[in-house]
């Protein structure tokens, strides 16, 4: 699915230069669950933003799904982006002024697709986080835990390959946590590739693989066996 | 960029925004009901000196014979100087390629009447062409012609005010019309839009008046059109050289102003079109200044909205958006309210222009308004205004890297 050899990235700070990721070398196959751990700091973030094609490393190779991903004009990225990968933050970043289903809907959208195709997938989508109720909703009649079903909706609806999850849980109490985790081994279970970001121990091991990050290089990689999240909801 | 889809993006984007966007768009909409006002009220002025001159042909020329004030080629000052038919006739000798139409003129205060009613008039003893430099219109009859020059026959073609004050309600045409005890058979009348005025007078042939008064063939002065294909300036040039051979014929120093005036036409016409040049520069002036400023305001305030909505951008870019896509969503709000903006300040301008207008006539204004080709330049111009005020911030926009608009929590 994707291999990154030798990734190094700097960020100028005043006239110093930080080096953030001093040689990373990983590999992930299709159909694979990995945590990205690490103290705050490590770079895990720019990793992912890295894989995601919202940063660009200063030198190493990436490829993503068969593809060089290197020296991308804008437009070619954002087709990539639109078509292989959805994104989940942190903090959601839902648009505060479309309503649930419009967010879901919004991809499409930059997919080309007809509104009635649009309308028709976003709520497919709604419906498989369980949301169809709450699909005119705003952002800001959701909780947190919805806003992020909404955000994990629309990171499916362009069916991408590749899900990347940037601390999915942060902003949740471990409760909804666990039911956003829930989600997201269900949609692994039904094959997407997912890459997420976290501190936490427990979310981690409801993944398949731990890749923990010290000092900008790869400090242990392994496989665990996966703690279901649904024995917690 | 007919995309409905597009659209729709920027009006849920105003829409959310209103207060936001109805502020960017103030400066706008006042740029513009300045300027209607300006031009509105420049156009006023401009109807009021085209109202000023009359229906009177605008391209006349008026010779008068005077008397000299310089000794000039042993002859004194103070001498008189009379026009002839021969002078009529050399004038169009000398320079009938730059004549459109020509009268030789003598006026004469009569008193007229007709069975019991009776007033004082002017009579003017005319040529037939009299009637397309004065834009007469026979109302009834006809006007004087060739014939009655020849013949010098008794006839009079009467205005439409005389017709009613003494003939009341009888028909004029073919009745005879007593002027100063000689009867004139009355054969057309005619109306001016300049009105009473124009319309209390009496024309008779010029032959005819030669012979009642005087049995001579004196000219009081001499009326003609100069030719319309003429441009100010060769019009200015003719009444120049006009000028000079007149005086040469009779003998006037060159620098006599008195012995023989010309008054040109031309030489109004041309200022006033000159001034109402100037007057529309400062109107552009002025009005482009705010629209400039008006221009910046929106570019400001959508450089504030682009920075308010980078994190959205950055969502929007993850989310697989082009860079096109972001610019035209900018570039097209931008434009949207510029033009929106801008056609209420027209609408107000306009609606201004309309009730306080009829009150300006005071002021020399007449008929101040704007019209349906100030309306679509108006619209170009809104939409050069709005994509000139969205480009620096759409190019912003499209520049943002997502990964610092989702980084900063
Ligand atoms: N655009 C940038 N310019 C300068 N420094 C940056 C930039 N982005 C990240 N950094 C620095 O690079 C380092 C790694 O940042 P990164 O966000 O990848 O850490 P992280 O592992 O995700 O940390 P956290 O767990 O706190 O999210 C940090 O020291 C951060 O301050
Ligand atoms: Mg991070």
């Amino acid at each position: 699915m994707l291999k990154i050899s030798d990734l190094h990235k700097s960020y100028a700070i005043g006239d110093t230069s930080l080096h953030v990721l001093k040689g990373i070398d990983l590999s992930v196959e299709e159909g694979e669950m990995v945590a990205i751990m690490g103290s705050s700091g490590s770079g895990k973030s720019t990793l992912l933003n890295i894989i995601g094609m919202l940063d660009v490393a200063d030198s190493g190779e990436y490829i993503l799904d068969g593809l060089p991903i290197d020296n991308l004009t804008e437009k070619k990225a954002a087709v990539y982006r639109n078509k292989f990968l959805g994104f989940i933050f942190q903090s959601f970043n839902l648009i505060n002024y479309k309503n649930a289903l419009e967010n879901v809907a919004l991809p499409l959208y930059y997919q080309g697709l007809k509104r009635k195709k649009r309308q028709e997938l976003g709520m497919f989508h709604l419906g498989k986080v369980g949301l169809t109720d709450w699909a005119h909703h705003l952002p800001k009649e959701l909780s947190g835990g919805q806003k992020q079903r909404v955000a994990i909706a629309r990171a499916l609806a362009a069916n991408p390959k590749l899900l990347l999850a940037d601390e999915p849980t942060g902003a949740l109490d471990t409760k909804t946590s666990y039911e956003i985790m829930e989600f997201i081994q269900q949609l692994n279970d039904e094959g997407k590739t997912i890459l997420m970001v976290t501190h936490e121990e427990d979310i981690a091991n409801m993944c398949k693989r731990i890749v923990r990050l010290r000092d900008g290089v790869i400090m242990e990689d392994k496989k665990v066996t996966q703690v279901r999240a649904s024995q917690y909801v | 960029m007919f995309d409905i889809d597009l659209w729709r993006e920027i009006f849920q984007s105003i829409n959310k925004n209103r207060t936001r966007s109805i502020l960017s768009g103030f400066t706008i909409a006042f740029a513009i009901l300045l300027f209607t006002i300006l031009f509105g009220i420049a156009n006023g002025l401009e109807n009021t000196f085209i109202e000023l001159f009359g229906t009177d042909a605008k391209n006349s020329i008026v010779i008068f014979p005077g008397r000299t004030t310089k000794a000039h080629k042993g002859l004194q000052s103070g001498r008189r100087i009379r026009f002839k038919n021969e002078d009529y006739n050399y004038i169009l000798e000398e320079f009938g390629d730059n004549v459109e139409y020509i009268t030789s003129k003598v006026n004469r205060n009569v008193e007229a009447s007709f069975k019991g009613e009776k007033n004082s008039y002017q009579v003017r003893a005319v040529h037939p062409e009299h009637m397309y430099i004065e834009n007469n219109v026979v109302e009834k009859g006809r006007y004087i012609n060739n014939r009655d020059l020849q013949n010098r026959t008794k006839v009079a073609v009467i205005g439409n005010a005389i017709k009613e004050d003494l003939f009341i309600r009888e028909e004029a045409v073919g009745k005879y019309i007593n002027l100063n005890g000689i009867p004139y058979k009355v054969v057309g009348v005619f109306s001016d839009d300049e009105g009473d005025n124009e319309e209390n007078v009496i024309y008779t042939p010029i032959t005819t008046a030669q012979r009642v008064y005087g049995n001579n063939d004196y000219v009081d002065f001499i009326h003609l059109t100069y030719n319309p294909k003429l441009n100010y300036d060769q019009a200015i040039a003719f009444g120049n050289s006009l000028t000079r051979k007149l005086k040469n014929k009779f003998d006037v120093a060159n620098d006599d102003q008195r012995a023989i005036r010309v008054r040109n036409f031309a030489e109004g016409t041309r200022n006033v079109s000159q001034m109402m040049f100037v007057l529309n520069l400062i109107v552009l002036f002025v009005g482009s200044g705010t629209l400039i400023a008006g221009i910046m305001g929106i570019s400001n305030i959508m450089v504030f909205i682009v920075k308010e909505r980078t994190k959205e951008i950055g969502v929007r870019k993850a989310l697989g958006a082009s860079p096109r896509s972001i610019v035209s969503i900018i570039l097209l709000e931008s434009i949207l309210i510029t033009s929106l903006a801008g056609y209420v300040g027209l609408l107000i301008g306009a609606t201004v222009l309309k009730i306080f207008g009829p009150g300006l006539k005071d002021y020399f204004i007449t008929n101040p308004g704007v019209n349906s080709g100030v309306v679509i330049g108006a619209t170009i111009i809104l939409i050069i205004s709005g994509a000139l005020a969205g480009y620096l911030p759409a190019n912003k926009a499209s520049k943002i890297k997502p990964i610092v608009a989702l980084r900063d929590e």
